[in-house]
């Protein structure tokens, strides 16, 4: 029988490997606009997890506002990384450093 | 009598601002007419005050000119107390300042500074007379501190000669040490009895003298001992005193007009003038006039010893100075204020006359001042070598100069004072100024036998041109010699017996049958008649004689003796090291405790550690902390997590 804790194990494995891929990840911008998409999904599979664990329909309704946003969000996102190849002709994450004093 | 004393005062200062403005323009005669003119008027008038006082039987006047400021009850005023002794002293210092006027127009007639001389001396009358005639202890400050300035100034007026720079700013320096302890002096008369007039002071004394004053904690020491002992002090920077005497050998670097002037006859007796003017508060502390006999007998007997060994000219008669300033402060020491200030009368008529004559020398000499290089001068200069005997002859005390009456008193005021039975302190002062008087003779006559007679050791060329100098270096000279020789006879009866100083100088009732007062006056021919049995004319002609055996029978003795007792004789070359005490020791202390506070406080500690070091340390820290910073998003992001989860995990488990 497949419980609660194991969508919120698959939940957690899946938040942390989009953490992995944001640090880990030094050459291709668009990975980590992917990897904050999983972030989402994996706090949306809690969402999802918990409205049925608590019989509470509210939470699936947060997914489908949290799944909009991140398609807002990535649009936004892909923009800003176009704009940002047509400047620097690149979107390798590690020439990404002019924060640094 | 009013307008006489504003115009004594102002005569000269009005002068010294016309030679000094307008110097240039009105050109040299002019000012030399326009300074000779105000001093002689100051002078004319001075006489005519004294004439009034001593014939005319007018009073002491106290008269206020001018309240500068009054703060918290405090008068701050500008006034004239003109008594016995302010007349006296106002004669003295008008008549040498006039007299060596005159003599600066010979002297100085090639010099470029010219109108600067006559203004700056003509300034130093106005500020002497100040001093004197001050009736409040404001005025006698600025008189004082003014006096000091132009004295400064005078030192080093030949300004491109580095030894003047130094002896002036050694003059300066040393009068500050001085000036010090008088400031602290009135700052306590002002505090304990909240006036500056003298005339209060006076009446307050008696209520100073009941109070104590904790100088160091836990000591209490009686307030008008304190205050006596800093006024002193003041008088030692001034009046040259041990140890605080080193300044005035060194200021024979300025011209000899105001070696006269002010090193000798007036500027320097400032400090026994006050004395004597103070004496309602130092009759009150017999340990004060301990303290000031004990450092009058030093310099009157250590500051000879140095004069014997001189070879400049003017340094001789300079120790002789010196010496001579140790014996008025020994009088005052010994409560004989009147004997102190007829010395100092006497002193300054053939002082000025002996640094006059040493002047006339060293103008015929083209300003060759080292006596090893004169000799014979005699028969080329015959008026120089007569004033010059007159005046060595009263320095000495021959019977009948005037230096014989005031000086031959002065020791028997000192004998019969007794110092109120302390036998150290009386012993150490009465043998200082009897042995001094043979020290004085042999000092002055080997200088007079080494320049005036003896084999002529100048170079053919300097010979070829001796000739006696132009009348108005002669004629001062002369004037100054009649004083030298005569005044003594006619002002000893009055000035040490018959009591001329009246209520200007107090002396204690209980010393009142002590010192001369308890002598019965028979006139100044007897004086000189009882001389011959006293030891001080026998030490005064034994003096003369070992200078002629020495220095004109036998000259290879004293370089025997010099050979034979080097440590003596280096002892007094190097002036018992008070130079190096203070030049090495004092300044050069302060000059490296300055270096060290400069190198190591200031630049190391204050720029170094905690200015730039606090902005450095910034700079550091601000360097470790920027390698964390990679400029990389991920890094941020990483960070926030890791934060994040910290938060979290503090609040789920820890709390």
């Amino acid at each position: 029988m497949i419980g609660l804790e194991h969508y919120l194990t698959l939940a957690a494995m899946l938040f942390v490997l989009s953490i992995a891929g944001i640090v880990i990840n030094r050459r291709n911008l668009i990975l980590l606009l992917m990897c904050i998409e999983l972030m989402l999904l994996a706090v949306n599979y809690n969402f999802i997890a918990f409205s049925r664990y608590l019989g509470d329909e509210t939470g699936q309704v947060f997914v489908f506002f949290i799944l909009t946003v991140a398609a807002a969000e990535a649009a936004i996102g892909l923009a800003i990384l176009v704009v940002l190849f047509r400047n620097r002709r690149s979107i390798a994450v590690q020439e990404l450093n002019t924060l640094k004093g | 009598m009013y307008n006489y004393y504003l115009t004594i005062v102002l005569a000269p200062l009005a002068a010294a601002i016309i030679a000094g403005l307008a110097g240039q323009k009105i050109g040299r005669a002019a000012s030399h007419w326009v300074t000779i003119l105000g001093v002689g008027t100051a002078c004319l008038l001075s006489f005519i005050v004294l004439k009034n006082m001593f014939w005319g039987g007018a009073t002491a006047e106290n008269i206020s000119v001018y309240t500068w400021a009054v703060t918290d009850g405090l008068h701050m005023e500008v006034g004239f107390l003109v008594d016995r002794l302010t007349a006296l002293m106002m004669c003295v210092v008008t008549f040498v300042s006039l007299m060596v006027h005159i003599y600066t127009i010979g002297y100085m007639h090639e010099d470029p500074g010219y109108q600067r001389f006559f203004s700056y001396i003509s300034l130093f009358t106005f500020a002497m007379l100040m001093l004197v005639m001050s009736n409040n202890f404001l005025q006698l400050f600025f008189g004082w501190e003014a006096v000091g300035l132009v004295s400064y100034l005078l030192i080093g007026f030949w300004y491109k000669k580095e030894t003047a720079i130094f002896a002036n700013l050694k003059a300066f320096l040393v009068n500050r040490v001085g000036d010090f302890g008088f400031i602290l002096g009135i700052a306590g008369v002002v505090t304990l009895t909240g006036s500056l007039d003298y005339a209060e002071v006076f009446a307050g004394a008696d209520n100073i003298a009941a109070q104590n004053i904790e100088v160091f904690g836990g000591t209490p020491w009686n307030a008008m001992t304190v205050i006596c002992i800093l006024l002193f002090i003041g008088a030692m920077g001034k009046s040259a005193q041990a140890p605080l005497h080193v300044w005035l050998p060194d200021s024979m670097e300025g011209p000899t007009p105001i070696s006269a002037l002010i090193h000798a006859a007036t500027m320097v007796t400032a400090g026994i003038f006050m004395v004597a003017r103070m004496s309602p508060l130092f009759e009150l502390s017999t340990t004060a006039l301990g303290f000031v006999i004990v450092i009058g007998s030093i310099t009157a007997f250590f500051m000879g010893l140095l004069g014997i060994i001189q070879n400049d000219i003017k340094r001789v008669v300079a120790y002789s100075t010196l010496s001579q300033l140790g014996y008025m402060t020994v009088a005052l020491g010994a409560s004989a204020y009147s004997a102190a200030i007829f010395h100092l009368m006497t002193h300054a008529f053939f002082k000025a006359l002996l640094f006059l004559a040493a002047g006339s020398v060293i103008i015929a000499m083209h300003h060759e001042q080292d006596i090893r290089k004169m000799g014979g001068i005699r028969k080329y200069m015959p008026i120089t070598y007569w004033t010059a005997l007159f005046g060595s002859l009263a320095l000495i005390g021959f019977p009948g100069f005037s230096g014989f009456f005031s000086k031959d008193l002065l020791i028997e005021a000192v004998k019969e004072s007794h110092w109120h039975g302390q036998g150290a302190i009386y012993w150490i002062a009465y043998l200082s100024v009897l042995l001094g008087v043979f020290v004085t003779a042999l000092y002055s006559f080997r200088m007079f036998f080494l320049v005036f007679h003896g084999e002529e050791r100048m170079d053919a060329e300097t010979k070829s041109h001796l000739h006696e100098t132009p009348a108005v270096v002669t004629v001062p000279l002369i004037l100054l010699a009649i004083p030298s020789v005569i005044i003594g006879w006619f002002t000893v009866g009055p000035v040490l017996f018959k009591d001329y100083f009246g209520d200007a100088i107090y002396v204690s009732a209980s010393k009142a049958g002590t010192g001369l007062g308890a002598h019965d006056w028979h006139g100044s021919w007897a004086l000189v008649q009882h001389a011959v049995m006293t030891p001080v004319f026998w030490l005064a002609a034994s003096g003369v004689f070992v200078a002629w055996f020495l220095y004109l029978k036998r000259p290879d003795i004293p370089e025997t003796i010099k050979g034979k007792l080097p440590g003596i004789y280096n002892l007094l070359e190097r002036k018992y090291y008070f130079d190096d005490l203070w030049i090495k020791g004092f300044a050069g202390g302060g000059r490296a405790i300055g270096q060290f506070l400069w190198k190591k406080g200031d630049e190391l500690i204050i720029d170094g550690v905690l200015v730039n070091g606090t902005a450095r340390t910034v700079g550091r820290l601000a360097g470790l902390v920027r390698q964390i910073q990679t400029g990389y998003l991920y890094t941020y992001a990483f960070a926030m997590i890791i934060g994040l989860t910290a938060l979290l995990g503090w609040l789920i488990w820890l709390r």
